[in-house]
């Protein structure tokens, strides 16, 4: 199984972020880099909308991510609702 | 962010089919094929453009919103920085001289990634990929921008910082190594120059220059370097995805598109490694205070992502790249290599260096236990002996290059650590040299368009390098610092070494009076 990874800026906007991804993934392992945060997973990753949305308390568009977004890996699928980034092997 | 509206907003599928698909035609004054006249000769097959899908389906309307905030970020903090003297904030202004070589080495290929984007986008049929481009073209121009806008805050107070971009880039030997990277791409089809720069350098490697590194530059206090680099790396995530969407598009159009991107894959992997030296020397020895290791970060980004995306690549026939077996042995040498090279030509260099450290040395024999000491270190040690009793050593004599990746033959025989690896290869009677089986392998694919190339050092044998009007038979001629002078480096000032030089006396003259009255 390979890795999938996301990393992000370390700021405000995030904080929240990365606590959804890593409740809504048990598997993922938190990788915290001076000014940056990189989460690694087995095999595929998934960020929800609505897990943001509740921890934030206002509407979230997930397009959103890319302004705090550093790099990722892994096949990408984004809708309204999630973004997945996936290994297919 | 938005205004709450009553009527339900189209979904991201929907929108991005309207935004793009919806915005293409059939041409009719010209048939298709005049009007696109780069779509086919390099080979690749498509037989269906709209099967091509933006995986963040990004339109230009989110487009625009979502770069304009990363602008004001990105500004806010470089007015911050200047305000504030931050560059009396960085570690030690040997750190500087890893941002004159990014803004020197990098900052130029941005400008023109901007520009082959253009083109891609331009000769493209498929509406999908025509978007991505033009989003993908206008991100790159603004990299070049905002680097160069960052930088000039070091312009103010540093030496070297004036000429790199613009000037030196298009002259300055170890400068070519990046620009015939780029002018190499360029100067191929539309779906090659996908390969090479939307999949080989944004998707394999550009991790390896925009993540470690720029978390270098945050831990040695460059707040305008780590905010530019992580601002452009956030556009980077989006082309990496175009990339990897390129690749498996053209791969699912049609199996005879298999050999000719395999192909590619494999020319365009070592081409990148090969332009990675720079990046990988920048952060074993020019980061006062280090995150990882080169290896490392290599072992990360290169070996365990890379070998993620192959392994997903495999089912369509993709193999790893040939030039897998090489890099795992490099990869404990080429930054070493790479910094004894420009320790010898920092009179010819447009940055300072320097020898590392005791404790450095220590770092770097613990980081690299299997070469560092060997090899090395004793390099280090004498010419430190040497340094010591005023006999400093600088090579005055011009290297070979490698034709195709233009790097000075530097490297060794994967088999044989002390011994220079050339290739000689022959071409309509004449003799070329090449710095590895993979530089070979692409000269050899493809002479006619590499005996081209502009070699600096042939160059200045051949007398091209001087400023206008230099009369070589005049008394007194000192060919160095002739084409110092056609470089715009500034000799005794942007050059040699670090200690004893103007960056180090200012700086420590600033500091201390940021911290004192008197």
């Amino acid at each position: 199984m390979s890795t999938v990874f996301i990393a992000f800026q370390t700021n405000e906007d995030t904080r929240p972020i990365i606590e959804s991804i890593l409740a809504d993934n048990p598997h993922a392992v938190l990788d915290e880099q001076p000014a940056m945060v990189k989460i690694n997973a087995e095999g595929r990753l998934v960020i929800k909308r609505e897990s943001i949305e509740e921890r934030i308390g206002r509407d979230f568009d997930l397009q959103e991510l890319q302004v705090n977004l550093i790099t990722l890996s892994g096949n990408m699928d984004e809708d309204d609702d999630q973004l997945t980034l996936a290994w297919k092997n | 962010m938005d205004m709450k509206t009553t009527k339900k907003k189209l979904g991201l599928k929907e929108k991005y089919a309207h935004m793009t698909r919806g915005l293409g035609w059939e041409t009719s004054y010209q048939p298709m094929d005049k009007v696109f006249p780069q779509a086919t000769f390099e080979g690749i097959k498509i037989h269906d453009w709209d099967k091509w899908e933006d995986p963040f389906r990004l339109t230009m309307d989110a487009y625009w919103k979502y770069q304009a905030e990363k602008e004001r970020k990105l500004y806010a903090v470089l007015d911050a920085f200047a305000q504030n003297n931050g560059h009396l904030g960085i570690t030690d202004a040997r750190y500087l001289n890893a941002v004159k070589l990014f803004l020197s080495g990098i900052s130029p290929l941005e400008y023109v990634a901007h520009r082959g984007f253009a083109a891609a986008g331009r000769n493209f049929p498929g509406v999908g990929p025509r978007v991505a481009c033009l989003m993908q073209s206008i991100d790159e121009v603004r990299h070049a921008q905002t680097q160069i806008h960052a930088l000039s805050n070091y312009n103010k107070f540093y030496e070297g910082f004036h000429a790199g971009a613009t000037h030196q880039i298009e002259r300055v030997w170890y400068l070519s190594v990046p620009k015939s990277f780029f002018d190499d791409a360029f100067s191929a089809g539309p779906f090659e120059w996908m390969i090479a720069i939307g999949f080989s350098f944004e998707y394999v490697l550009t991790n390896l220059l925009f993540v470690p590194f720029m978390s270098g530059a945050a831990y040695n206090g460059d707040m305008a370097t780590v905010t530019f680099g992580f601002s452009a790396q956030s556009d980077e995530a989006r082309h990496m995805t175009l990339g990897l969407e390129c690749i498996k598009f053209m791969l699912e159009q049609d199996p005879d598109n298999l050999p000719i991107v395999q192909k590619w894959i494999d020319k365009w992997a070592w081409r990148g490694v090969r332009v990675l030296t720079l990046v990988a020397m920048m952060m074993d020895y020019m980061l006062p205070k280090r995150v990882m290791s080169w290896k490392e970060a290599w072992e990360i980004y290169f070996e365990q992502n890379g070998g993620a995306l192959f392994n997903d690549l495999a089912k369509y026939g993709i193999k790893v790249p040939e030039c897998l077996t090489q890099c795992s042995i490099d990869k404990e040498h080429i930054s070493h290599q790479a910094w004894c090279t420009f320790y010898q030509y920092a009179h010819a260099s447009a940055f300072h260096t320097w020898l590392p450290n005791a404790e450095e040395m220590d770092w770097l024999s613990a980081k690299y236990p299997n070469t560092f000491d060997k090899y090395y270190r004793p390099r280090y040690e004498q010419w430190r002996e040497m340094a010591d009793k005023g006999e400093r050593f600088y090579n005055n004599t011009l290297p070979m290059l490698c034709q195709v990746c233009q790097i000075p033959m530097v490297f060794t025989e994967p088999d044989d650590p002390t011994k220079i690896c050339y290739r000689e290869s022959e071409y309509q009677g004449e003799k070329y040299h090449t710095c590895s089986d993979g530089c070979q392998h692409i000269f050899d694919d493809e002479p006619e368009k590499y005996i081209q190339a502009w070699l600096p050092v042939h160059q200045i044998y051949q007398g091209n390098c001087f400023p206008e009007g230099t009369d070589p038979t005049a008394e007194g001629f000192d060919p160095m610092l002739k084409v110092l002078e056609w470089y715009h480096i500034q000799n005794g000032k942007d050059n040699l070494d670090y200690e004893g030089s103007g960056d180090q006396a200012n700086f420590a003259a600033w500091r201390g009076m940021a911290t004192q009255n008197t």
